[in-house]
């Protein structure tokens, strides 16, 4: 763990004891259980709301708090860590760096602190297919005497349900792969000509695909520059990107621990079989794996706070080696764990199809060995 | 750290001024040449020993050693100070190296559990670079079973009479001293019988032979005592008690080891060397995809394993503690160090291949070596394999096996 501030080491206590007895793994098995549209549960919410962490990186003018990433990356650990589900990342983290980035002070005094009290989630609707490809947007946003019209389509919108607006990556100009020519706009989610569906994803979370069809907008929705979004469509994914590799390092610490727990515990041939070299050894492999991770994460996300120049290149970093370890660990959960492992009713499984969503989230590890290689120069 | 900041500018700033007046300009940058021995003559020798003397002087070869045994009694954050002082001007420390295991190594553990009169003997002349210490661990018989030595330690009364066989003892050709584990009760259980014990190199009863490894250098000897002796108040903390002393020491080995210098970074940046053996496409990036992928992972565990030695660094605030994290930095440091220089060696294709030849530049021929000499980094000081026994035991808290056969 980094260096926390006093502060910081408070929020950190806060939450974990606050996630572990109120929004716990069993909370959400519940609402995946249930049969609600919205994949989360609106009191944990609320509560959350209410503790003040929907404003942690928002400014204090704007009803945040303005405590930055790393504190946030802190939240988010533990609430990766229960896999709690609530709009959180995707509107208090995601949604909101967008309008701080790219905001008019207009937007900003009209989103902020709806996001900060929770009256509004603000999410990204980005991907149009499945793979990771912020370039390749093809949804056309026409203008004509001051009026945009939207038309095409966004996929894997997380928490693209329950949102009150949507932040769209749309074409004013040039085409497909094209980075010249990708405008913002901030769009609420029940103007007319949107069609939203939701996804039954593996890991029971809340995404969904939306449809423009005709969407009139002015051109107060645009956020930052017409034809030029493709820089603050990067910041914003970077931060995205660190946030949620604090949530995976959350989720994968726990299943190491519980990986720990178990080999302390289950006895075959008559001993532990933590006590057998080939797993002992895979343990400890994983330990220096999670504990390489955290270092990434920590760093991406005070490169954040201190507005570094280098922000993309640890943004890249901290996804790519937290998602290595939170792959194999994911996998080596089921493994230690045998046959109980692959029942429904252990929790093992919900981590191992959590860990696949977050890792394809905003590039998977593929994607971004790519980009830190293009980043590096070669 | 107490320290205001107009303090540590202040010492930043003594520090500088002092590097301005002392440190030889025509050594500006040659720390590697000095220390393979590589060219090095005439005014070169003299300049450089001046630098040793006035370095020492300052007790700067070992700022946070206390004054009274050669060092400067500085605080971590002074020491840290002095050496970015010296990296930006092309300065260097060579007292370390010039002292063998001596600073790294039996110099710390002499601090802990030396008398007095063994700090006094023996630290001034570490601090000052005098003299070159080798360490006496590993046997024919004892490797990663180091426990299981069999160099033996007699109480002849007024001396200790060694006999035994060591192995993979690094600069044993050239040391003055060694510190070497015995056993000092052949009776006791083998942890429990084992005595740190320290002597001069140059008597009858000692013999060294370098080994040539597979790098064609030859750093380690072997070691041969017949009847060798140490003088009775030689010995380093309790009789019997040189296991524990051993581990501790073996620390300071990891540490040194671990930092973020060493064999696992330095030189030109690996992407441009990469795009000049392996071309690029259209679009400038390399030709080969493939080594282009594990390349930019290489380069990010590397930087992983920077950040983690960053971050232990922060956690214990300046102190360079044995925290429960840093026990993974050895392995992670190895897996950095080898894939770096396979890397290396695979990109340059047939030009990475030579042994030696004017077919082959310098840096090829480097890699080849350093391709080699990595090999022994998940061997040393713990073996990969014991490392990761240490992180399932001592971190993890699993336990041993009682499984038979």
């Amino acid at each position: 763990m980094a260096a926390l501030t006093e502060e910081q080491t408070m929020i950190q206590h806060q939450a974990e004891s606050w996630v572990t007895k109120n929004a716990s793994v069993q909370e959400f098995r519940d609402v995946r259980d249930g049969d609600s549209e919205v994949e989360f549960s609106p009191q944990i919410w609320n509560e959350m709301v209410s503790m003040g962490w929907a404003g942690i990186i928002i400014p204090e003018a704007y009803g945040g708090s303005d405590l930055g990433y790393l504190t946030f990356g802190l939240i988010l650990e533990q609430t990766g860590r229960q896999l709690s589900a609530s709009p959180l990342f995707a509107s208090a983290l995601v949604g909101a760096s967008a309008i701080l980035m790219g905001g008019s002070e207009s937007q900003k005094k009209n989103l902020l602190a709806g996001i900060a009290d929770g009256s509004e989630i603000v999410t990204l609707a980005l991907e149009e297919g499945p793979r990771h490809a912020p370039k390749n947007i093809a949804l056309t946003a026409d203008s004509e005497a001051g009026v945009f019209t939207l038309n095409g389509s966004k996929t894997f919108v997380c928490e693209g349900m329950s949102a009150t607006s949507y932040i769209v990556a749309a074409r004013t100009h040039g085409k497909a792969g094209h980075t010249d020519g990708i405008t913002l706009f901030v769009i609420p989610a029940d103007a007319a000509g949107i069609k939203r569906t939701k996804l039954n994803t593996v890991d029971s979370r809340g995404y969904a695909n939306i449809e423009f069809t005709q969407v009139k907008v002015t051109d107060d929705a645009v956020l930052g520059k017409v034809g030029e979004g493709y820089g603050l469509l990067e910041s914003v994914l970077d931060r995205a990107r660190a946030g949620i590799a604090a949530e995976m390092l959350g989720t994968g610490s726990q299943a190491f621990e519980m990986n720990l727990e178990y080999l302390k515990t289950r006895v075959q041939f008559g001993q532990v079989i933590g006590s057998f070299q080939a797993l002992g050894h895979r343990a400890a492999g994983f330990y220096s794996q999670k504990e390489l991770a955290r270092s990434c994460v920590e760093a991406a996300l005070q490169a954040i706070d201190a507005s570094a120049d280098n922000i993309d290149e640890m943004s890249s970093l901290s996804k790519c080696k937290v998602g290595e370890f939170l792959h194999g660990m994911s996998n080596e959960l089921i493994q230690i764990h045998g046959g109980i492992g692959m029942t429904d009713e252990f929790n093992a499984g919900l981590y191992l199809k959590r860990a696949r969503v977050l890792e394809s989230s905003y590039g998977n590890q593929a994607y971004h060995r790519n980009r830190y290689a293009q980043i590096k120069g070669f | 750290m107490t320290d205001s900041k107009p303090k540590i500018d202040d010492f930043r700033l003594e520090v500088s001024t002092w590097l301005e007046e002392n440190f030889p300009k025509s050594l500006n940058g040659k720390a590697s040449e000095l220390s393979l021995g590589k060219n090095v003559s005439g005014k070169l020798v003299e300049d450089s020993d001046t630098w040793r003397k006035n370095l020492a002087a300052q007790g700067w070869g070992t700022p946070t050693w206390p004054l009274e045994y050669g060092g400067a009694g500085l605080s971590q954050k002074h020491a840290q100070i002095i050496n970015e002082e010296m990296d930006k001007r092309g300065a260097f420390n060579p007292i370390p190296m010039l002292a063998g295991m001596g600073v790294t190594m039996v110099g710390p553990t002499i601090l802990e559990y030396g008398t007095e009169a063994q700090k006094r003997r023996h630290l001034p002349r570490m601090a000052s670079g005098e003299i070159f210490w080798c360490l006496g661990y590993s046997e024919p018989g004892a490797g990663s079973d180091l426990a299981s030595l069999a160099t033996k330690a007699e109480d002849k009364g007024d001396h200790w009479l060694i006999n035994g066989q060591k192995v993979w003892t690094s600069g044993a050709d050239i040391a003055q001293w060694c510190g070497a584990l015995v056993r000092t009760d052949p009776k006791a259980k083998k942890r429990s019988g084992i005595s740190f014990v320290m002597f001069p190199m140059d008597q009858p009863g000692v013999r060294t032979r370098p080994v040539k490894l597979i790098s064609g250098d030859s750093p380690f000897c072997e070691m041969f005592f017949d009847d060798a002796k140490a003088e009775k108040d030689e010995l380093l903390g309790d009789l019997n008690d040189g296991w524990s002393l051993g581990k501790r020491l073996l620390q300071h080995e990891r540490q040194s080891q671990t930092g973020e210098g060493g064999p696992a970074t330095g030189g030109e940046f690996l992407g441009d060397i990469a795009k000049r053996y392996v071309g690029t496409n259209e679009n400038g990036t390399l030709e080969d995809t493939d080594l282009r992928l594990r390349l930019a992972n290489h380069l990010m565990d590397e930087k992983a394993h920077k950040l983690t030695i960053r971050r232990i660094m922060a956690e214990a605030k300046g102190n360079v503690e044995v925290t429960a994290v840093a026990s993974i930095l050895k392995n992670s440091a190895t897996d950095v160090a080898q894939s770096r220089t396979e890397l290396l060696m695979e990109l340059m294709g047939s030009q990475g291949l030579g042994w030696e030849g004017n077919e082959y530049n310098q840096d090829e021929l480097a890699s080849v070596r350093m391709w080699l000499g990595v090999k022994a980094m998940s061997i040393y000081g713990g073996s990969y394999e014991v490392q990761k026994n240490i992180i399932s035991k001592n971190i993890l808290g699993l336990p041993e096996t009682t499984q038979k056969g």
